[in-house]
């Protein structure tokens, strides 16, 4: 039976790791995530996991810990935010092509400078071409399920990819919820012994992890990488039909709402998501054809998904928390990529919003439909700022 | 360069390598743009050569100096600076 109690998303996942119990978790704490690495040190130190935890000198030191970790057979979990998760960098890149299923938890926040602490989602969305599965959640709850699962879908053997789970720095990572959490003996047999290819501990069979790959063969070892993502979309569907099983609790890959006789829909990732169902059921009682969007998977970014909801729709405004400066923000290209070769195409615009915590509200999201509505948003659009 | 001709998914994953001491079928001598080569009536067997060099390349039988491994050679020059006698002489490839 699950019992109610009240969690903020950093204390969630910090609990989501303390049922799943990892071999090993190195990480280095940093603002909006340090409640994870806190609240999991303190079930370290009352001994409510065997966890082998290891408090790094860095990030890049973290990271470096959980790959070696993983290549020696450990169930490995980290979390990071902004420049934390920039100097993970380069150690991103060589867990995904070491094909190590490393789960780390990404408190969105601004990458400074300026320097500020609150949330934008510009630190994971720099990672996006890091091989490393990125799901967003939209609340506290989402921030345990996810983690459950992404252990699921990062471990399964068609996929063996290192896994983001991303939440909003201080919206979500910081604001107490009422959570239904699982029995630990539910979340054990969900996400299952971990099972390691080729461990660095088996000495019967030497293996070397990251050695030198040269022209001959660094192509088909990263086209390994991009069919294991692709093999994301039905592991995650998979792994989401089974949690729902458990939990009562229903996913996809992108959740559309109220979108099926929709004109206008608004797209958004994370806890804004949430504030587009608002102002979809106020605009809907005043009669307006509107629906929206959530991104919940970036990585591998599901077209196809996607297609099939805006596909004949007549504007769509996707919201990006994260600008690549000089282009867009950075889903509003692959949206309109993925809906190139429709046959209904709508107008498709984006709006970049709440960049370093920027508060986005009912009335914000609003001006957004009201824009669309009428015509007036332009390509790109920089929502509330002063201009 | 040896197995590369199979797909993508006939390679372990993550370019790891589940085989015992297989860098020796990794043929580095092409690299080489000098040889090292050896004047046997210098040479005293001290095995300094063998010692230094980086790529186990100097080939040693019965405790006697016995010359060198070209597949493997990189043409550093490490024996030819270590070698007390200079026995060993860097040789231009293909002059």
């Amino acid at each position: 039976m699950e019992r109610p109690i009240a969690m903020n998303g950093d204390q969630a996942i910090a609990y989501a790791w303390k049922q799943i119990d990892p071999d090993v978790v190195a990480a280095y704490p940093i603002t909006p995530q340090t409640i994870i690495v806190e609240a999991f040190s303190d079930y370290v130190a009352d001994g409510h996991v065997n966890t082998e935890y290891v408090c790094a000198e860095s990030e890049h030191s973290a990271l470096s810990l959980c790959i070696g970790a993983s290549a020696a057979g450990a169930r490995t979990a980290t979390a990071t935010a902004s420049a934390g998760l920039a100097y993970m960098w380069e150690m991103l890149y060589i867990a995904s092509s070491m094909r190590l299923p490393i789960v780390m938890a990404v408190a969105n926040r601004a990458l400074s400078g300026p320097i500020n602490i609150h949330c934008d989602h510009d630190d994971s969305m720099g990672g996006r071409d890091s091989g490393w599965i990125q799901i967003y959640g939209e609340n506290a709850q989402e921030a345990y399920d996810n983690t459950l699962m992404a252990f699921r879908i990062a471990e399964h053997m068609d996929v063996r990819l290192p896994a983001m789970t991303c939440l909003d720095g201080f919206i979500t990572s910081h604001s107490l919820e009422n959570m239904s959490l699982l029995p630990d003996d539910v979340v054990k047999k969900y996400v299952g012994e971990f099972k390691s290819i080729r461990p660095l501990l088996d000495v019967r069979n030497p293996t070397s992890y990251g050695p030198f790959d040269a022209p001959e063969f660094y192509f088909e070892h990263k086209y390994g990488q991009i069919k294991a993502m692709e093999n994301v979309f039905p592991v995650m569907r998979e792994v989401q039909k089974e949690f729902a099983q458990i939990s009562g609790r229903s996913y996809d890959l992108v959740e559309p709402y109220r979108v099926d006789d929709a004109d206008y829909v608004a797209m958004a990732a994370g806890s804004t998501a949430g504030t587009l169902r608002a102002v979809v059921d106020e605009l809907r009682a005043e009669g307006k054809k509107v629906g929206s969007l959530k991104l919940r998977l970036f990585r591998p970014f599901p077209v196809k998904e996607i297609a099939k909801v805006l596909e004949g729709k007549k504007a769509v405004a996707v919201m990006d928390r994260a600008i690549s400066i000089g282009a867009a923000g950075p889903s509003f290209p692959e949206v309109r990529s993925a809906m190139f070769d429709v046959a209904q195409k709508p107008k498709i615009v984006d709006y970049v919003y709440g960049l370093g915590g920027r508060d986005v509200g009912v009335d914000d999201v609003k001006v957004v439909f009201s824009q669309l509505m009428k015509g007036e948003s332009k390509a790109i659009n920089y929502l509330g700022v002063r201009q | 360069m040896a197995d590369a001709d199979k797909k993508y998914d006939e390679y372990p994953i993550g370019g790891m390598i589940t085989e015992k001491g297989s860098a020796r079928r990794y043929k580095t001598g092409d690299w080489r743009s000098r040889r090292p080569e050896m004047d046997k009536e210098k040479c005293i067997d001290c095995l300094f050569c063998w010692v230094f060099c980086p790529d186990s390349s100097v080939i040693v039988e019965n405790e006697k100096m016995k010359g060198f491994r070209y597949s493997h050679c990189k043409g550093c020059g490490i024996c030819a600076t270590e070698c007390p006698k200079k026995a060993i002489t860097m040789k231009e490839e293909g002059a």
